[in-house]
């Protein structure tokens, strides 16, 4: 199972890649939002997966999960969303400011001098 | 800490002093503060002279970054000393002299803290046995220099020569200091002393030619040997006692002192002895060549500056020579002796000639010889001083000049009586381009006389000419007095300062019992040299209209000072080019960058380091995984593949919950709870922000572009799987989740174990984790409201946003 989500997750990340290097700035946000999804597969298969139960204390059982990458992945994610939430916004207010969502014409626009 | 640490470090000491006090006491001339520190400075070292000539050494340690090795370490012999002193003493000088010389108008407070830190830093070099402080030290003198030399910053052509000055300086010390760190690997360690006793490791290396070249680089830059002596000239837009002081007497002598440090060490090599000793003689001919054509007397002075340095170094050379094939022991101590007599000797006279031209500068408004003339009368105690020290550098009896120049003529002559080797049907080029220099010497010294002094009175000048004040005439007329001191008995100096510092210079403990004498019999092949430069000389100079012309064929776009330029310029286009191109306001050329660097640099450690991966250690796959693994891949190829952006963002959904599902299997369910919370929000908030962004989202985009940007991608992502592989399959490290485990209820009281982590075994990184939040919200609230355009837009929608 660790070897098709290690190899999932580079697919996610090289796909991302692939979106953040266009031009649209909408692909871009959902670029860094598989990227995050991406990442966080690849963290959580380093801890091995399916073995032993559900991290909570139980007496009856006595191997658990690895809750290492499961707690930094729970702040890695709200972290994301906050991401998203940002570049969303400067999406919104680039696109009003400069009457485009492309990055490629962005750089020509108004300039001091 | 001793005293001489403390005297190195006096003057900063003082300059800071100095820039507190200055803001407060304007009226009184700051200098008369700055001139005890070097004063005091020169009395101390005065003290140790007896010592140091009784052969005794100074060596004291103190550790300053004793981990890399560079220590504060003080080592005084006979050389240092002589240089230290001519520091202070022509340090107190000039501080003197320039208290005349510059008026309280100028920013006074930042001159004399320039100066005070060019003090320590030049006493740093020459005292201390440390390559890496001497560098240290080596630097902070070109940065005092520069500072000094653009004092006058609103002249552009101060500008140009601080800036010419610290580039072909510092380009210099750097290499020097590459060469420092070669002599390093060689013997293990950072001292000098230590080197010389290392010296049978530094004789056997390939290296040490190479630390040859990148030393002599460091001190034929300081000390301005062609092809490097350009920057002098330029350097003289700074105040004339910044020129007597740095650009003549002390900071130029760094690189001589460098050579004669470092004697000891290279004499060995033929490499080392032939570049000093060629180099130095072609220097001192060149320049005194192009000595003559000058107008402005600083300019003349600066070159014959470059080419006294020229003959010191080449005596340095020669000296080498003699020591490396053990020709002529007499030979050798004869050169060493007349540098180091030289140094002395240029030291005071150019000093003083400096001075002088600073008086006349001062006083008559211009320092361009076709404008002055016949001041004779006018400033008679200036002209004494001129026709002494002038004659003194010209080498004519009995001034000091003249021993140290007989000295030199005799040493230079005699090379062609000793045996080197296959060279010998060479040898007679070293004394011809001798005598050829000292002829040039001759007659630009008598020019400078005549022109200015004798000649016809000439009466359009900027200022109505007068003798300068007592104040500036002091330091000269010391230096003068030196001049005649030192010409009538030079043996005052030769059992305390010469002796002491040539056995520095050979490194050994015998004294060579100098005794410099004025007459050395009519068999003396240095007296009839002398004879034929007076004659040859004083009739090149009379009929000099004549032969003038010839410097007109030396074009402008022949010289060192053009390549140079063009040098400058063409670096300055291609950077500003080169920028243009890499940093082009892309963001997507950056990613590029950094993406094909990851690429590029993984690909080399993979291939270096090699790979093995390990699947024996594999969880069993379900039915269920495999169909959550499959919705990604397919809505990841919709994302890729559609134009509709509705489409893309609800497939973008459908890849967090399919995730989210993953996340179950694995049982990780608070993740799942977050994730499947998370992407709803996420989802809402695109199709929130759909309404504001163009309908038409994906652009027109060229198959080399899209070529490219799958090319990258595809090495990410494949690189990405080899790095999680070998990562799984080789642990390094042991886990540390078992502790967590263990611990979860001792040491919390908490049952669910990532809870736990987020809130107690790792709480500050969740709070600062709800910093950035914070942090998100605050950015997106203050976008939506900022007002760029001042174009009003009151949305519900935005308000929203900033509270999700």
């Amino acid at each position: 199972m660790e070897l098709i989500i290690i190899i999932l997750s580079g697919i996610l990340i090289g796909a991302s890649v692939y979106l953040i290097l266009s031009k649209s700035v909408l692909r871009i946000i959902i670029g860094t939002s598989t990227l995050a999804h991406g990442v966080h597969l690849m963290l959580l298969t380093m801890g091995e997966l399916k073995r032993g139960n559900v991290p909570v204390l139980d007496a009856e059982v006595s191997s658990y999960a690895d809750p290492l990458p499961q707690a930094l992945m729970l702040t890695a994610i709200v972290i994301s969303f906050a991401l998203t939430a940002f570049l969303l916004a400067v999406a919104i207010k680039t696109y009003r400011e400069l009457g485009t969502d492309n990055v490629e014409e962005m750089k020509g626009v108004p300039h001091d001098d | 800490m001793t005293l001489i640490h403390l005297a190195i470090l006096l003057p900063v000491a003082a300059a800071i002093a100095i820039g507190v006090l200055y803001r407060y006491y304007r009226k009184i001339n700051i200098g008369w503060l700055a001139l005890p520190v070097p004063l005091l400075i020169a009395i101390y070292l005065a003290t140790l002279i007896p010592a140091v000539s009784g052969g005794e050494v100074i060596h004291e340690t103190m550790p300053f970054m004793p981990r890399i090795g560079m220590n504060f370490d003080i080592y005084i012999d006979g050389l240092s000393l002589l240089f230290a002193i001519l520091i202070s003493g022509i340090g107190a000088l000039v501080t003197l002299y320039s208290i005349g010389y510059l008026s309280q108008k100028e920013k006074l407070g930042s001159f004399y803290i320039y100066l005070l830190i060019f003090m320590t830093a030049m006493l740093g070099v020459v005292l201390i046995d440390n390559v890496l402080m001497l560098y240290l030290f080596w630097e902070l003198t070109s940065i005092s220099s520069f500072l000094l030399i653009a004092f006058w910053h609103k002249n552009d052509r101060s500008l140009y020569g601080a800036q010419k000055s610290m580039l072909i300086t510092m380009f210099g010390g750097f290499l020097m200091l590459g060469g420092f760190i070669i002599l390093y690997l060689i013997t293990g360690t950072f001292s000098i002393r230590g080197m010389i006793e290392a010296l049978p490791l530094i004789q056997e290396n390939q290296l040490a030619p190479l630390a040859i070249v990148l030393i002599l680089f460091g001190a034929f830059t300081k000390s301005a040997q062609f092809p490097f002596h350009i920057w002098l000239p330029d350097a003289m837009e700074a105040p004339t006692p910044v020129s007597a002081y740095l650009h003549s007497a002390t900071m130029v002598k760094a690189g001589i002192y460098l050579v004669a440090r470092f004697t000891p060490i290279f004499a060995f090599n033929s490499l080392w002895i032939w570049l000093i000793l060629i180099v130095g003689l072609f220097t001192m001919t060149w320049a005194a060549f192009n000595s003559i054509k000058q107008n402005d007397l600083k300019a003349m002075l600066a070159l014959s500056t470059v080419s006294q340095l020229g003959l010191i170094m080449s005596l340095l050379g020669l000296g080498a020579l003699s020591v490396s094939t053990g020709a002529d022991e007499q030979l050798f101590t004869a050169a060493i002796v007349a540098a180091v007599f030289h140094v002395f000797n240029h030291a005071t006279f150019k000093g003083a000639l400096f001075m002088v031209t600073g008086i006349v500068d001062h006083e008559t408004g211009t320092r361009n010889m076709k404008k002055l003339g016949g001041l004779l009368t006018i400033m008679p105690i200036s002209v004494t001083m001129t026709l002494i020290t002038a004659l003194s550098m010209a080498g004519i009896p009995p001034f000091n000049g003249f021993l140290s120049k007989e000295l030199f003529l005799e040493a230079m002559i005699s090379i062609g009586n000793a045996e080197f080797g296959g060279l010998s049907s060479m040898s007679f080029i070293v004394p011809a381009l001798a005598i050829i220099g000292s002829i040039f010497t001759f007659i630009y010294s008598i020019r400078l006389i005549y022109d200015v002094f004798f000649g016809k009175r000439t009466y359009h000048l900027p200022k109505a000419p007068r003798e300068g004040s007592a104040i500036m005439l002091v330091s000269p007329a010391i230096l003068t007095f030196l001049v005649l001191v030192f010409g009538f008995f030079p043996n005052l100096l030769s059992g305390t300062i010469i002796d002491p510092a040539v056995m520095g210079i050979m490194d050994s403990s015998t004294s060579p019992e100098t005794s410099i004498s004025h007459w050395h019999g009519f068999d003396s092949p240095a007296l009839w040299a002398t004879v034929s430069i007076v004659i040859i000389g004083t009739l090149l100079f009379i009929s000099r209209d004549r032969w003038m012309f010839i410097y007109n064929y030396h074009k402008e776009r022949f010289t060192l000072d053009f390549a140079y330029d063009q040098l400058l310029l063409y670096s300055r286009f291609g950077s500003q080019k080169l920028t243009d191109n890499l940093m082009n306001g892309s963001i997507r050329s950056y990613l590029l960058y950094i993406f094909g660097t990851f690429v590029i640099f993984g690909c080399l450690s993979v291939i270096s380091a090699g790979m093995s991966i390990d699947f024996n250690n594999l969880s069993p796959v379900s039915i269920g995984e495999i169909i959550m693994v499959l919705i990604t891949i397919v809505t990841l190829a919709v994302i890729l593949i559609t134009k509709s952006r509705m489409v893309s963002i609800i497939m973008l959904g459908a890849v967090g919950f399919a995730v989210s599902m993953l996340f179950v299997f694995f049982r990780a369910p608070d993740l799942a709870l977050a994730q499947l919370a998370i992407e709803t929000i996420i989802t809402a908030l695109f199709l929130v922000c759909f309404f504001y962004l163009p309908r038409h989202s994906r652009h027109e985009e060229r198959i080399r572009f899209k070529l490219t940007n799958f090319l990258v991608s595809l090495g990410v992502g494949v690189l990405t799987i080899f790095i999680g592989l070998a990562a799984y399959s080789e642990r390094l490290f042991e886990s540390i989740s078992q502790f967590h485990i263990e611990n979860v209820y001792d040491l919390t009281a908490g049952g669910n174990m990532v809870n736990v982590i987020l809130v107690d075994f790792r709480g500050f990184d969740t709070l600062f984790e709800t910093l950035v939040f914070g942090i998100a919200g605050i950015g997106i609230f203050t976008l939506m409201k900022l007002n760029l355009n001042r174009r009003g837009n009151k949305d519900e929608e935005h308000t929203e946003e900033s509270r999700v």
